[in-house]
């Protein structure tokens, strides 16, 4: 889970990683008393989780606070990148940068160990550096068991060539910031510009964090960090139930189970679509290992609420998951709808194999639902799918 | 031969007497797996009967060790205990860990990676979030079906449990000699290049499909390791041509990672290295089907 600029700046200040006053909101006119409440002048922010903003104009400094609502006024709503504004943060203007640095901690998978990335030319072009000069960018594994000390710290500092008389402070800021990244179970912590303002101190100007959903469960005060506004009302909907559902923008829905399975699935729909007029797989819904009847009823009933959705794929290769059970699961759903006079007029194509195939098929057979038909390969019902999808 | 597991493995699980882990004994048993003992420290000095088998619970995995000579343990324990009991099975040098519990944090098996590295390496691990491996007719470690397929001369490594099946489905006329699935998260323990390199010298081996899919660049690495070092044909797939761009993790993400990580690249550094990959897992198949037949 990617945050916001304000969540990472809050996280940084719990663990006394050095960040400036700064608060969010999402009403122009509440730019006024946070503005007042900063002194008078402020930054105003748009909070989106994509690069560039600066650029894009959702940063401005507000020497007033009317200016801050004026500012406040235009952002809010802004799109950047395909990102709409919804919050932005209020925030205590920074004193005179003097150099921008950049610092993080992050997953290495390649090395399938934490690494630390760190350079005295921090800032907006970092991405550029690393690319064109990669001696200017410092890289240092990181023990995952013996974590950032003072002394691995040290190292990191030295490794960058930060300046002597920056040295203890860049230190102490990468062992606040290792605490951060090890207690918040973080995959990403990164400060971009870490900067060196005119009083000689070392402060957090922006920051990137990234939190691992697997950990949540030791991690109770995470979902509050959730970005509700983002969500599709599908997914948020799919969320509800336990179901692993993205929202795609084609035409075909998708039901399988397994990631790679489901992830295939759509290619191969693609695929199928070329030769009918380009349709396109509708979502992502993995069902999982071992799914009961009750959970494939819960996806097909997300999938057939989709307005865009036109045909339906079930796409089933039995390992732990019963296909009988799955079967079961399509006739129930279609018999719940039916129940609560919800006319379903999408057809469905049903692929299964693997654990009690036969039995699945049979309980669709026997069932002889109109709209439901069986093909029995992957790339067959892939093409019926899309047929059915493009006919509409 | 085959890799990692064969007849004479001798099995352990780790969780064996929760729900998920007694109903996976029961099959691995039924598929022929020596099950030599559960690990459960509140029911250490039991047993667990199993469709007429009795299988006795020690209360480490030491123990079990020095009882009946285990030496692969299979881990069905929840996500907040696992780094605890795959530490344990490091500690007691066990040379192979098969990690199937999904939804463990990343920070935990970072963790327990680094301390069997740190610990020389003496234990192997398989996973996590993965399905394990078969030795089709000899052993099956982990909850791979076991009717899919039989024994033959392919082997397979895949990210994705789920693939692993349909790719064994559509091959199963030929059969394998054994199938790896080393787990989609982002720390595993046994990467594409070591069951690739397994399978290069094993010989009950003819020809590899390696199943891949988005994120990271494993694949990647694997094709550079391919082009070097295995002479056996190999096959591939990559799944994940039309998923949606993933997070971008700022900067640091790109830095790391560069432009590997998308579908396209996986295969097109796989067929720079001469790897045939397939547009479906059944165009896959295929060509497995050609190579083997000349």
């Amino acid at each position: 889970m990617d945050l916001f600029e304000y969540q990472a700046r809050d996280l940084f200040a719990k663990h006394d990683v050095p960040v400036l006053a700064g608060e969010v909101i999402d009403t122009p006119e509440a730019a006024r008393a946070a503005t007042e409440r900063l002194g008078g002048k402020s930054v105003v922010k748009a909070q989106v989780k994509v690069g560039g903003r600066g650029k894009a104009g959702g940063v401005k400094l507000a020497a007033t606070p009317d200016e801050a609502v004026e500012h406040a006024t235009n952002i809010l709503g802004m799109d950047i990148k395909g990102h709409t504004v919804h919050k932005v943060m209020i925030a205590e203007t920074a004193p005179e940068i003097v150099e921008e640095y950049y610092v993080s901690f992050l997953l290495d998978r390649a090395n399938r160990t934490f690494l630390s990335i760190a350079s005295v030319e921090g800032g907006m072009e970092i991405e550029e550096v690393a690319e064109t000069r990669p001696e200017a960018v410092a890289k240092t594994p990181i023990d995952a068991n013996e974590g950032v000390t003072e002394a691995k710290a040290r190292e990191i500092v030295e490794a960058a060539k930060f300046p002597a008389e920056v040295a203890d402070k860049v230190v102490n800021v990468l062992v606040k910031l290792w605490d951060t990244f090890i207690k918040e179970d973080a995959l990403l912590v990164e400060v971009n510009p870490l900067a060196k303002v005119a009083s000689g101190e070392v402060i957090a100007l922006d920051g990137k964090v990234s939190l691992d959903e697997n950990a949540e469960f030791r991690q109770p005060e995470h979902e509050a960090l959730q970005d509700k506004d983002a969500a599709n009302p599908l997914e948020a909907a799919a969320k509800e139930k336990n179901l692993n559902y993205v929202k795609l923008d084609g035409e075909v829905g998708i039901i399988g189970n397994g990631a790679g399975l489901v992830m295939s699935t759509l290619d191969v729909v693609a695929y199928a679509g070329e030769a009918h007029g380009g349709v396109k797989p509708a979502n992502f819904l993995d069902i999982g290992g071992g799914a009961s009847a009750a959970v494939m009823a819960n996806g097909l009933e997300i999938i057939l609420g989709d307005p865009d959705v036109k045909s339906v794929f079930v796409n089933v290769f039995g390992g732990i998951t019963a296909c009988d059970e799955v079967a079961n699961g399509i006739v129930q759903a279609l018999q719940l709808l039916a129940d609560k006079g919800e006319e379903v007029t999408k057809p469905l194509v049903v692929r299964l194999d693997g654990n009690n195939a036969e039995l699945g098929r049979k309980i669709l057979s026997d069932a002889n639902h109109p709209l439901v038909q069986r093909v029995d390969t992957m790339d067959g019902a892939a093409d019926k799918a899309a047929e059915l999808a493009a006919a509409k | 031969m085959a890799i990692f597991l064969n007849k004479d493995s001798k099995v352990i699980v780790q969780g064996m007497t929760g729900a998920t882990g007694m109903k996976h004994t029961k099959l691995m048993l039924a598929d022929g797996t020596n099950i030599v003992g559960g690990v459960n420290p509140r029911k250490a000095g039991t047993s667990v009967d199993i469709d007429g088998t009795e299988i006795p619970v020690f209360g480490t995995v030491a123990e079990a060790i020095e009882k009946t000579g285990a030496n692969v343990s299979v881990l069905f324990v929840p996500p907040a205990f696992a780094k605890a009991a795959v530490v344990e099975a490091i500690d007691a040098e066990i040379p192979l860990a098969v990690v199937i519990t999904e939804g463990i944090a990343v920070h935990d098996s970072a963790a327990f990676y680094a301390y069997a590295v740190s610990q020389g390496n003496k234990t192997r691990i398989i996973g996590p979030n993965c399905p394990g491996l078969i030795t089709p007719g000899q052993s099956n470690a982990g909850i791979i079906p076991g009717d899919i397929t039989k024994p033959g001369r392919i082997g397979l490594v895949s990210k994705s449990g789920t693939l692993t099946y349909q790719m064994m489905y559509e091959l199963r006329d030929i059969g394998f000699s054994s199938a790896v699935g080393i787990g989609g998260d982002p720390v595993i323990g046994t990467t594409h290049i070591d069951a690739l390199a397994a399978f290069e010298a094993d010989p009950d081996t003819d020809l590899i499909v390696m199943i891949g899919e988005i994120g990271g660049d494993a694949e990647e690495r694997a094709a550079d390791y391919i082009a070097k070092n295995v002479t056996k044909p190999v096959v591939g797939y990559v799944a994940g041509f039309t998923a949606p761009e993933g997070k971008t993790m700022g900067h640091a993400g790109a830095i790391v990672s560069g432009s590997s990580g998308t579908a396209a690249a996986k295969k097109e550094a796989l067929e720079a290295a001469g790897v045939k990959v397939g547009k479906t897992p059944t165009e896959t198949a295929k060509l497995a089907r050609e190579i083997l037949a000349g």
